[in-house]
């Protein structure tokens, strides 16, 4: 068997592996950190300090019976958890999480870590996780339930609303840049000023980063943005109806968008897998997972601190203070641009 | 061949799903069949070499434009369409818009022909562009919006606002009803 591809396969497996995982890590880790803010211990019985406890819901939501409205639409509400779930990993193949390995020089051409290097990643990565959205419009349509179908309703007029700040905010770093592949991004980021301050574009992007975390919780529909299932109102919003399997993938996705938006805030703003010390050994990607792992610990931060938005106040946030910031953010970019590179 | 095979597969994907997308009669099914025919054109262009042209397809048409769609047919929740009381007729049989669709397919032949007449010459023009690659890349189509084809590109813009300025006075005047 050709090594080489071999080495491709392993790397775009261990990709799979860590979102399929990270959605089990978040649940719990949700759960946990939710309890230590709340003063009490969370998940605590099942396996050492409540570790084992997403194996037990996987096992108890896969033992579920699956159930279905009457007057549902058959094809629609099959097909919606799995658009949901397929967009999530998907989005993740052009996402780029580590320089290149030889594996400890078993291979003679390094291999580079990511699923696939393309070189519009940034739009490859946008593109899919706008098809996300209509997991769950078809999920709350489908569902012939008026709670389902205002979640769905509330899900795309926010997705429309906040994927515009989200991607000005993106262009900013695409014209820093000049690039819109996610490595060259990275790359363009490896070293340091003045000796000491790493090249982050999020030192010359602050404005541009917290408009990107701000659109990406919403996109990701979390609190304070989690509309399409809020359930003082909407019960469980768009997922009402369903159960078993079918319900756990809608999480699932929800975990793995959480995962992929974090994984791209540190490629475009945090230096991605750049950091001292562990590049010299080949391990960048340790920085990567470090990164991404304190992004997803502000998003439960955030969830479990701040309350819900009311809907009009969403909107008007979106519209009115997130995108002109984002638009004036790109003209003071491209203005920064022309002034110091001409 | 296997590019070959590909490029079967997503052309059939396309137009079948095309031709599924007036053959249904609920709304929802076609706005689906749209998208997965929007999703196989942006593989056909990744064969073309113009992975930025594909993303902007999925982005604008499928991402932006079908949303937009599918919030509209979901807002009127527009029933399937059970003619059953007046006209068992699929719509596309009734003698007016038969005689409109014959017209559009028309239109549609004159124009197929005359793009195969210029097969010839598009290959020429890409030729002495030189690499497919980079003619289609993001920098040379950005160029080419903003000094070639400037004027359509801000007359477009215009009419976008025009039609937003427009649905925000309707939308008002409903307000104050």
């Amino acid at each position: 068997m050709d090594l080489q591809l071999l080495a491709q396969f392993v790397v775009c497996f261990a990709a799979f592996f860590m979102l399929v995982n990270a959605s089990a890590v978040l649940v719990l880790a949700e759960r946990k950190v939710m309890g230590f803010m709340q003063q009490r211990y969370g998940p605590y019985l099942v396996g050492p300090h409540g570790l084992l406890q997403p194996l037990a819901d996987i096992l108890k939501l896969l033992f579920k019976e699956e159930l279905r409205p009457k007057g549902a639409d058959k094809w629609l509400f099959t097909l919606a958890p799995i658009i949901s779930v397929t967009a999530a990993f998907a989005a993740f193949a052009a996402v780029p999480w580590g320089a290149e390995t030889t594996f400890f020089g078993l291979l003679d051409t390094p291999v580079k870590l990511g699923v696939a290097d393309v070189n519009v990643a940034v739009l490859v990565v946008f593109a899919i996780t706008s098809m996300g959205v209509y997991g769950i419009v078809l999920a709350g349509w489908s569902s012939n339930s008026k709670y389902s179908l205002l979640g769905g309703l509330r899900s795309s007029a926010q997705m429309i609303s906040y994927e515009l700040a989200y991607a000005t905010a993106l262009a900013s770093v695409i014209m820093l840049a000049g690039s819109l592949s996610l490595r060259s991004v990275v790359d363009a980021q490896a070293g340091y000023w003045l000796g000491f301050i790493p090249r982050w574009y999020l030192f010359l992007q602050p404005l541009g980063f917290i408009i990107y975390v701000i659109a990406g919780v919403a996109e990701t529909n979390r609190a304070p943005f989690d509309f399409p299932e809020a359930e003082q109102e909407l019960v469980a919003g768009y997922n009402t109806e369903y159960s078993s399997v079918r319900f756990a993938l809608f999480p699932q996705a929800e975990y793995i968008n959480m995962t992929t938006m974090a994984a791209v805030a540190t490629d475009l703003y945090l230096g991605g897998w750049h950091g001292p010390f562990l590049e010299r050994y080949g391990l960048g990607w340790v920085w990567f997972l470090v990164k991404v792992g304190l992004i997803l610990f502000a998003y439960i931060w955030v969830r479990w601190t701040v309350p819900r938005y009311r809907y009009d106040q969403l909107m008007q946030f979106g519209w009115k203070w997130l995108f002109p910031a984002a638009v004036l953010n790109l003209i003071a970019t491209a203005a920064f641009i022309l002034y110091f590179n001409a | 061949m296997p590019d070959t095979l590909l490029f079967y597969l997503f052309a059939t994907v396309a137009i079948g799903a095309s031709a599924l997308v007036i053959g249904q009669r609920n709304p929802m099914y076609s706005i689906m069949l749209l998208i997965a025919s929007f999703g196989a054109l942006s593989a056909l262009y990744i064969q073309l070499d113009a992975p930025f042209v594909a993303m902007a397809q999925v982005v604008v048409y499928a991402g932006a434009i079908m949303v937009l769609f599918l919030f509209v047919v979901m807002l009127l929740n527009a029933p399937q369409e059970d003619a059953a009381e007046w006209d068992r007729t699929h719509p596309l049989r009734r003698p007016g818009v038969a005689r409109f669709g014959a017209l559009l397919a028309g239109l549609l032949i004159v124009e197929l022909v005359w793009a195969f007449v210029r097969v010839n010459d598009a290959n020429a023009a890409v030729a002495a562009r030189g690499d497919v690659a980079e003619i289609s890349s993001v920098r040379s189509v950005g160029r080419v919006l903003f000094t070639d084809y400037v004027f359509a590109f801000e007359a477009t813009s215009i009419l976008i606002l025009v039609a937003m300025v427009g649905a925000v006075v309707l939308a008002a005047r409903e307000e104050k009803r």
